[in-house]
């Protein structure tokens, strides 16, 4: 108990100051602190802060007057949440059957390559995250890959290998 | 607001257009290929060649042929449209010229392709037509018709009626009587009621819903407030998936347009009808596509189904009646309510009414969303309107229904596309994803790909899911990379029995319906994998405890 206390009591002295929990308080008043909107409420966090640590759960649960398990449970049964940090850049490949049939998996595997991480992983520079999607309904334009938020169509192996190859160039060492 | 009030907005806006229309596809698919530039440009064009007075350049939903994209029509010069594919951004001044009647040396479609020709637009008769983002637009189509007249010259009950006189059956895969599970929630007890409307269109393969929710969204929200009225409820829910921020920003710009005009709110259209409705957003979990696991998040909990009964039609959020359909269900209801059951009962066959909206995809010549009525058979789908498949291929096989459904192959072409027909191929009509698979698609290879989405997607809850997509795909990927017996074909008919029957919700139990079709139509694939087993031909069949045992 002493220890949940203890917790509340960081969570909200490192909240203050971080103009960023101003903006998710603002979002929970305007739901009225309703607890069904949990959900809402952690799409707003993410959106902040990119992603949704231990001490924003926390907050999120003790604002809503939930059980941090509550909070943490939703946030990790739902894929769209993640807790951990993502990279500079994001590439997310879409995975849906439209895509698969037209080749997604061999524009993943080559990426993969390229980056030297694993789908769902980031890499040690922190320059890029590697995800891929269930279907993200662009089905007409497979394969289809997200390139920092914006869908590309069509995508070949050689496409996103020049994506990756472009978002690497401003962080080479400019000796 | 008032039936006058509705006819004047009507009235001057249909006066205030202008003789020429540009219409631009700003729907996802079009968007991702540049069409905001394009817009852009256009706009540009028309006023450096100062035509603003003849020429409107509109924002629409999707057009349909989403793999012509990105693409613009123009209304006013000759009976049809001309519509323009391809478009790049520097293609905009050509555009214009085209709307004065010059020549643009573009590449332009033909109207009367059998991809239009053969479709017939009910849900989507205003996709590509209308601005979603203004409500002038759809009242200017007959929007909100519906839901005056259900307000001020029907009672509940009929209308309840007249849905059940159509034969409307629900759009999201099942296919159960709308009609009778709004008389359901209609005749359970509670003050408090709902209406849900399932957008999260979790199969892979399908974008119907994204598209009817990006091109006409107050479609969607008329008919739930229809729905509202039928079953005495006040509040309603729209589930969007959290991957289509393009409709959920389109949803949240209609409902506040349609409160400013107080046609969602408090007192709609001057009666004692009140409707409000939220939008709620997914955050990625197939499960909740299942109607106990979409109340579940909605609630803001786990999206984790429960054993029903009791039905969402007596309990359902926070323990009251709740009514939930599919977007393109409720995007049916205006157009019934508008044109009657008996027009609506009139297309289709005798126990599938009404038309479908399908996501034409995968190794087909022409990909897009087509509406065409129930009865319609696959092979004019597939190759009269599709075109058959890329560059001369056989088409192999045709799927239906995603992760929950089956393959179809080339053979049954000839199947009328209904409720029960798919269902007899031990597929289902499922959502609206049809994805052509050419020679080239390796069957045994797509029952694992479904396998591993649903053994991504299982929530957990029920052990027969949960372990038992597992134990599916670990065979599957088994007889894939050709380590396989035939012990292992017997062991996974076994467990695809078994999940089946025993999973809780409708996500384990449907889960094996692509090995089991592709099993039963396309075993050949299957049996070439195999390795020459100690059990000898593929008729022996393991006990079924050590066979499963053997297994983990």
């Amino acid at each position: 108990m002493r220890d949940k206390e203890t917790s509340v009591a960081r969570v909200l002295r490192h909240a203050s100051g971080d103009k960023r929990f101003k903006i998710l308080e603002a979002q929970i008043k305007k739901f009225q602190g309703r607890q069904d909107a949990l959900i809402e409420v952690l799409h707003k966090a993410q959106e902040l802060f990119g992603f949704l640590e231990d001490d924003l759960l926390l907050f999120v649960a003790y604002r809503l007057k939930l059980p941090p398990s509550r909070v943490y449970g939703v946030a990790t049964f739902y894929h769209f949440f993640t807790l951990k940090p993502q990279g500079a850049h994001t590439c997310v490949v879409c995975l849906g059957t439209a895509c698969y049939v037209k080749g997604s998996a061999k524009v993943l595997a080559a990426a993969e390559a390229a980056a030297r991480i694993k789908a769902g992983e980031t890499t040690a520079d922190s320059q890029l995250s590697l995800l891929t999607a269930r279907c993200i309904g662009a089905c007409a334009i497979a394969p289809a890959v997200v390139y920092d938020g914006q869908v590309a169509a069509k995508q070949t192996t050689e496409m996103v290998l020049a994506q990756l190859e472009k978002w690497r160039e401003p962080c080479k060492p400019t000796t | 607001m008032q039936a006058d009030d509705l006819a004047a907005i009507a009235e001057k806006h249909r006066t205030s257009r202008k003789q020429y229309c540009l219409r631009t596809c700003m729907s996802a698919g079009c968007v991702s290929s540049r069409a905001d530039a394009i817009k852009q440009g256009l706009d540009a064009a028309v006023k450096a060649q100062g035509l603003e007075a003849e020429v409107e350049v509109r924002r629409v939903g999707c057009m349909g042929f989403c793999g012509l994209g990105p693409l613009v029509g123009l209304d006013g010069r000759g009976e049809k449209e001309i519509l323009f594919e391809h478009v790049k951004p520097e293609d905009a001044p050509a555009i214009v010229r085209a709307a004065q009647g010059q020549e643009h040396g573009l590449q332009v479609g033909d109207p009367d392709h059998p991809f239009f020709a053969k479709q017939m637009r009910v849900v989507r008769a205003n996709g590509g037509i209308i601005d979603p983002e203004r409500i002038e637009d759809y009242i200017a189509a007959n929007g909100y018709q519906a839901l005056h007249h259900v307000l001020t010259e029907t009672r509940p009950s009929e209308v309840v009626e007249e849905v059940t006189r159509s034969g409307l059956r629900g759009r999201g895969g099942a296919g159960f009587p709308t009609g009778l599970k709004w008389g359901t929630v209609a005749k359970s007890p509670g003050a408090k009621k709902y209406v849900v409307c399932n957008g999260d269109e979790g199969d892979p393969g399908a974008y119907m819903d994204r598209s009817i929710l990006e091109s006409d969204p107050h479609l969607v929200l008329e008919g739930m407030a229809v729905a509202a009225y039928a079953v005495g409820a006040d509040q309603g829910f729209l589930y969007v998936r959290a991957e289509y921020p393009l409709a959920i920003s389109r949803l949240q710009i209609a409902i506040r347009q349609a409160k400013q005009l107080g046609l969602l709110g408090g007192g709609i259209f001057e009666t004692p009808f009140n409707f409000n409705v939220d939008i709620r957003i997914g955050a990625g979990a197939f499960v909740c596509g299942e109607e106990t696991a979409l109340m579940a998040s909605v609630e803001g909990r786990r999206g984790t189904p429960r054993p029903r009964p009791p039905f969402p039609a007596e309990r359902g959020l926070w323990g009251c009646p709740t009514l939930i359909n599919n977007v393109e269900t409720f995007a049916n209801i205006a157009p019934i309510i508008n044109r009657g059951a008996g027009w609506y009962a009139g297309i289709g066959t005798a126990r599938s009414k009404g038309t479908k909206v399908f996501a034409l995809t995968g190794k087909v010549q022409n990909n897009g969303l087509i509406e065409v009525p129930m009865g319609i058979t696959l092979r004019q789908i597939v190759e009269e309107m599709g075109g058959g498949a890329i560059g001369g291929a056989k088409v192999k096989a045709v799927q239906t229904g995603g992760p929950s459904g089956g393959c179809i192959p080339a053979e049954f072409l000839d199947t009328s596309v209904d409720y029960e027909s798919l269902t007899k191929l031990g597929s289902i009509m499922g959502s609206g994803g049809m994805v052509v698979m050419d020679e080239t698609t390796n069957m045994v290879e797509i029952a694992r790909f479904y396998m591993d989405f649903c053994r991504d997607e299982s929530c957990g809850r029920c052990i027969p899911c949960r372990a038992g997509t597992v134990q599916m795909f670990n065979l599957l990927e088994k007889i894939v990379t050709r380590r396989a017996t035939a012990r292992d074909i017997a062991l996974l008919e076994e467990l695809c029995d078994l999940v089946k029957h025993t999973s809780l919700c409708g996500l384990g139990q449907t889960a094996p319906n692509p090995v089991l079709s592709t099993l039963r139509f396309f075993r050949n694939e299957y049996l070439e994998l195999l390795q020459p087993g100690p059990s000898g031909g593929e008729a022996a069949v393991p006990p079924a405890g050590p066979g499963l045992a053997a297994a983990n």
